[in-house]
């Protein structure tokens, strides 16, 4: 297991950055998902740490070590894709053995961790079936096996979930979880799907337009997004983000509503903005309906989610959705007053996007 | 009026049955939503409504009307499809004058005018309106779909996965402004999906199909707290619903291979599989069960959060603003209440 390094490393294909300048640290046994929309560098950040891209600028370490210009089979690495890339000639077992054989591993010992990595994945009365025989979600805990079976310095997954029924992906999503607490293998995983990265990931690398937006924990991307484009990604639906005017310790934001801010963030707005334009950040669980609430807007609609119902609430021509109990019902255009945690409320700067600290 | 019945319609393919003796009442301006897995019939009901498919047995009525053998064009019906269907060498406006210039109806300029201009408000795509469709993105795309269909100001809406192209931030707005509008126009809708979010989130009732047969019909609610069989109960819900398996053990419910036990009502059979929502499993200090955490996964508002009791995982929320650790020890208790009783073909057992 290794620890890896990005030192400014960027890519460019022709004139444009296909990733931006960036420094990473993955830490020996760390689980970091790099997360973004499609085109937004997380696909070809993983590739130049396989090796199978070029960096255009910059280095990377293994273990200190220099990788940089190392072609991947000498890098020590284990790779896993979307689509399962297994031999359908072989049996499940030779494709699993494949590596192994392909190192000239004596058979005892290819047996042996064959049969161990089969056990983990519950893959054990699969062995002599062909790939094309299994379910998509067999195929790809056969694709895990052959990854793991191997103790690489890395494991590199790109979206290696994407191809699944929704009802498997939830399952596998838990067991790749658990067979990393169990190997504490160095992992960097490729998603799109921020779901996936929160669950999953000990470090979430927020990426868009070629970019490193955030690097954090899924609980820091979530409750201090470092930028609009954070704050919206994350969470399902995104953070409510409301323009407003600032001045003297009120934000005016739509739909007629004076918010009164902390004390705390008095002083800190005070200083950032003194007066004039915030953003009002805040998640739909910061909203607390209350008869005498100091906001107030109307029912645009609701909805029930099963175990919670989610309001949408006009404010103007801004929509604010706030998650509530789920016995909760209104009817459209109700009017509803209601406060927001104050300590779960987030500022940021409308030019720069970015969240004021 | 345009309430919609249908009526023991069966439907075969070769000697493939896509539906068997399927009946439904659906309500004038209700939003109504067919749910269920690839294969179900989903698709093929709504192709019956609109006349695109005839079935071989069972009847369609709108508003008490027989429209058996009513060719689609005259059954006044809009359909809305998962993949666009624009022209793209047409402006978003004349896309959605062109339903309005057929030779079967003869609208003034000035009436398709102002219908396309309040539809275009309706679904905020009013700039756009000069725009060619092949400049679209998804999203737009499928807003002028929409605003295509409600044009014509149909009887009824036929939409067949009209969300499932788009990425997960503008299917979670669509479906919130799908709703409003529906609700808004007041026009009977019926809807298909296969994603269970869509279904509980926007129907006024939903049909839950598998196999041709309807499982379940009912509101969300009836749904998602009453489901009638252990595939509807796992259908619905995200984490999945726990469910295993029990025997009656001195007056109490034991499970096989956990250390959770229940009282429960006598009327109880001996053997059942017992379904408790994530939710309804509260850890707590002091709570009656003891578990190990398996696994956490914090999505943020809330964590789910992986209990090996036994030999059995259940899976439980807590609000993300709690924490607790791989491998710690944990007790919790279970709502009794809200757990659901299934016997041993799935069928709900009422208690």
């Amino acid at each position: 297991m290794a620890t890896i390094h990005l030192q400014q490393v960027d890519k460019l294909f022709g004139t444009s950055y296909a990733v931006k300048p960036m420094d990473l640290t993955i830490k020996n046994g760390e689980f970091v998902v790099l997360l973004g929309p499609s085109g937004c560098g997380k696909t070809t950040t993983l590739r130049m740490i396989s090796g199978l891209e070029s960096v255009t600028n910059g280095m990377i370490t293994f273990d200190g070590k220099d990788v940089t210009w190392l072609h991947p089979s000498e890098r020590d690495i284990s790779f896993v894709f979307q689509f399962f890339a297994l031999y359908s000639h072989m049996s499940c077992y030779e494709n699993i053995s494949f590596p192994l054989q392909a190192k000239n591993e004596p058979k005892d010992e290819i047996k042996r961790k064959v049969s161990q990595v089969a056990q983990m994945l519950r893959i054990e009365s699969l062995l002599d079936k062909r790939p094309g025989s299994l379910s998509g979600g067999d195929q790809q805990r056969v694709a895990l096996a052959r990854a793991l079976v191997r103790k690489p310095a890395a494991f590199l997954m790109d979206e290696p979930l994407g191809a699944l029924d929704a009802e498997f992906r939830d399952s596998m999503r838990a067991e790749i979880k658990r067979l990393h607490i169990e190997q504490g293998a160095t992992t960097v995983y490729v998603t799109h799907d921020q779901i996936e990265a929160m669950a999953m990931a000990d470090k979430v690398v927020v990426m868009s337009a070629a970019e490193v937006q955030q690097v954090g924990t899924p609980l820091e991307v979530y409750y201090d997004p470092s930028n609009l484009f954070v704050a919206k990604f994350i969470g399902s639906p995104g953070m409510n983000l409301l323009k407003g005017h600032y001045e003297n310790g009120t934000v005016g934001l739509p739909g007629d509503n004076l918010l009164t801010v902390s004390e705390k963030a008095k002083t800190l707005l005070g200083k950032a903005v003194g007066t004039g334009e915030v953003v009002v950040g805040f998640r739909p669980e910061s909203v607390v309906l209350k008869e005498d609430g100091q906001l107030h807007g109307s029912v645009y609609s609701s909805d029930l989610h099963g175990g919670y119902t989610m309001l949408h609430l006009s404010l103007g021509s801004d929509i604010v959705h706030a998650r509530g109990e789920r016995r909760m019902k209104y009817a459209m255009n109700t009017m509803l007053r209601f406060d927001l945690k104050s300590e779960q409320v987030r500022f940021f700067d409308p030019k720069t996007e970015k969240s004021i600290k | 009026m345009s309430e919609i019945r249908l009526e023991h319609i069966t439907k075969q393919f070769d000697d493939f049955t896509a539906l068997s003796d399927v009946s439904m009442n659906i309500k004038d301006g209700e939003f109504f939503v067919l749910l269920g897995p690839t294969g179900a019939g989903k698709t093929t009901t709504l192709r019956i409504i609109a006349g695109l498919e005839k079935q071989q047995q069972g009847n369609v009525y709108f508003g008490g009307e027989l429209m058996n053998t009513v060719p689609p064009a005259d059954r006044d019906t809009a359909f809305v499809f998962q993949q666009y269907s624009l022209y793209p060498n047409m402006t978003v406006y004349e896309n959605m004058a062109f339903p309005l210039k057929s030779p079967l109806r003869s609208f003034s300029k000035e009436e398709i005018d102002r219908r396309i201009k309040s539809a275009a408000e309706k679904l905020k795509v009013t700039h756009l309106l000069e725009r060619k469709t092949a400049r679209l993105s998804g999203g737009e795309m499928q807003r002028v779909s929409i605003g295509r269909a409600i044009v014509r100001e149909p009887k009824v809406f036929l939409m067949d996965e009209p969300l499932s192209n788009l990425d997960a931030k503008l299917r979670e707005s669509l479906r919130v402004e799908i709703k409003h509008l529906q609700k808004t126009q007041g026009i009977t809708t019926l809807f298909v999906t296969h994603d269970q979010i869509e279904a509980l989130t926007m129907a006024d009732r939903l049909a839950v199909l598998d196999h041709g047969k309807i499982v379940q019909l009912g509101t969300p609610e009836d749904i998602y707290d009453r489901p009638a069989t252990t595939f509807v109960a796992q259908l619905v819900g995200t984490p999945r619903i726990n469910l295993f398996s029990a025997i009656r053990d001195n007056g109490k419910l034991k499970t096989k291979t956990g250390n959770v036990a229940f009282d429960v009502p006598k009327s109880l059979p001996g053997d059942v599989t017992v379904g408790v929502r994530p939710e309804d499993i509260q850890l707590q200090q002091g709570g009656a069960f003891k578990a190990k955490v398996r696994l956490t996964e914090p999505l943020g508002v809330e964590t789910i959060v992986h209990l090996q009791n036994g030999d059995s995982t259940l899976l439980s929320i807590i609000p993300g603003t709690e924490q607790v650790g791989v491998g710690e020890e944990v007790s919790f208790d279970i709502a009794p209440n809200r757990l659901h009783f299934f016997d041993g073909s799935g069928s709900r057992i009422q208690v």
